[in-house]
């Protein structure tokens, strides 16, 4: 299936209805894309206000959520889609559950980013810690977000695989930074309230790239039909090789 | 997980199926224009398989070759081999009367006869000279009961069954069909003129005999289709273009032409 898939319709309401949710659903991952960035610069910068932002628009998030789910029961209802029109539903209905939560966590980061900022003038670690490594991992899930939400907009199964791979980098530096900074904790055990906040930022970094993967395995369903939940890499290769 | 990678395909479905119908090379006319093309197919036994697909798609057409319908249309000419349990019903010499015995169908208007309910379904074993009352009596009951009607008909077996609901009216006629035991129910639009609870007791009726009767349906109700039927097999201009799995048509056809009609993408 393309994009073009969703304009066909005998029923012209019903493209509309399939077209508006797939246009909210990109619209909450562009907000939650931005949320993510402004917590890594929050984090990055000590910047309180800009973490302050963050958490007051997860609220946003939120209702994006709702009213994307609420759009797609009353499709389910009305409707009874079927085949593609049915995956792209239960699709769209699994994406913004990950999407939300990726908002939930990018709310988290801006929170780290609030106390990190608050203890950075009396903090043992002061100057220690630098940012490189999260920011690092913070680039990296970043990007794989982006594109994921790519992919699902263009239906690129290739593209989404390419991201879902990108999921290993992140957990690998993810186990890089915790034992780093396990190492701080150990030297300087006054320091490890502010350290396990960092921890928190990395570990919530860490979830958004598993979020984005998952999402990228929706995207397979979608377009292919085939759940590739659970399968090795050379297995997916594979399916997504062959046409359908 | 190597099992979500190697989904079964219709053949492999079919291979652990016991097969109730085959159709092999199946060609009709009405008078000079082709209604069916080269139609092959295996019908599973004690399944039910239901054929969706525009009108004049050709899936009733098909579905009337089963106990040889077509043979009341002058017009129409029949080529290739239709096997129902291993008998060819399209060569010279079968006894139409006793495969239609054997092949029950039930039509889109319930047809009742009208006499009482009670006649209505012994009328098929009287002509087989079946006329014993303490015979009929039990047949009577246990088709009514197959036919979830006796608890609402029992204490007026002998009333006019014109005087029955249309939906108790399809089920008689239900009833009617399975009293001589036939081993095959084609059923061609049966809950097409009903309400919607008739039309939900008429499926939780074919979900029921489907332990005992092979089942093929016609429906214009996909979503019928979608929850009555184990496969499904889609129609357009007289081809079979895909017949799977229902959960396959539905989910994930392979054909694209099925899945416009399912999503109503179908100009």
């Amino acid at each position: 299936m393309d994009t073009d898939n969703l304009s066909q319709h005998i029923s012209k309401q019903f493209n509309e209805d399939l077209e508006n949710v797939r246009e909210e659903v990109l619209a909450m991952g562009g907000l939650v894309e931005e949320q993510l960035t402004k917590a890594l610069e929050a984090l990055n910068q000590h910047d309180t206000e800009l973490a302050q932002e963050v958490i007051d628009n997860d609220d946003r998030v939120n209702d994006f959520e709702i009213n994307i789910d609420e759009a797609c029961v009353k499709i389910l209802a009305k409707r009874q889609p079927a085949a593609s029109d049915l995956r792209l539903v239960s699709t769209v209905l699994k994406t913004i559950t990950d999407l939300e939560r990726v908002g939930d966590e990018a709310e988290k980061i801006a929170r780290m980013a609030v106390e990190i900022a608050e203890a950075k003038e009396s903090s043992p670690l002061n100057g220690k810690l630098h940012y490189g490594a999260l920011q690092h991992l913070g680039g990296l899930v970043k990007n794989m977000l982006h594109d994921a939400l790519d992919s699902f907009a263009r239906m690129d199964t290739e593209s989404a695989v390419k991201v879902a791979k990108q999921d290993k980098k992140a957990d690998e530096e993810y186990d890089a930074i915790s034992r780093q900074l396990m190492t701080y904790m150990m030297e300087e055990p006054r320091s490890i309230s502010q350290v396990l906040d960092f921890l928190w930022a990395a570990r919530a970094l860490e979830r958004i790239g598993d979020h984005a993967h998952n999402i990228c395995e929706y995207i397979v369903y979608l377009v292919r039909g085939q759940d590739v939940r659970h399968l090795s890499w050379d297995e997916i290769h594979r399916l997504v090789k062959t046409r359908n | 997980m190597t099992q979500v990678l190697e989904e079964k395909t219709i053949e492999q479905h079919l291979a652990d199926e016991k097969i109730a119908i085959e159709v092999d090379k199946l060609n009709l006319f009405y008078g000079d224009n082709q209604a069916l093309y080269d139609i092959d197919m295996q019908i599973p036994e004690k399944k039910v398989t239901a054929f969706i697909g525009p009108s004049g798609c050709g899936k009733s057409t098909l579905l009337r070759c089963f106990n040889r319908m077509n043979d009341l249309v002058d017009i129409a000419r029949v080529q290739g081999d239709i096997n129902i349990h291993g008998d060819n019903i399209n060569k010279p010499g079968v006894d139409v009367a006793e495969l239609r015995r054997n092949v029950g169908m039930v039509f889109q208007k319930p047809n009742p006869f009208p006499k009482s309910i009670y006649e209505n379904i012994a009328y098929g074993l009287r002509l087989q000279g079946i006329n014993k009352r303490r015979v009929l009596d039990e047949v009577v009951e246990w088709a009514l009961k197959g036919a979830a009607l006796w608890d609402e008909v029992k204490d007026r077996l002998h009333e006019n069954a014109l005087g029955m609901s249309g939906g108790q009216q399809q089920r008689l006629c239900i009833a009617r069909a399975i009293a001589v035991q036939p081993e095959v129910l084609l059923l061609d639009e049966p809950a097409s003129a009903l309400d919607p609870i008739s039309t939900l007791k008429i499926e939780e009726l074919i979900h029921e005999l489907k332990n005992d009767y092979t089942i093929v349906i016609v429906t214009h109700n996909m979503q019928q289709a979608a929850r009555v039927s184990d496969y499904t097999a889609f129609m357009y201009m007289g081809d079979m273009v895909e017949f799977d799995q229902t959960d396959k048509i539905f989910t994930n056809p392979s054909q694209k032409k099925t899945e416009d009609y399912i999503t109503g993408r179908y100009g």
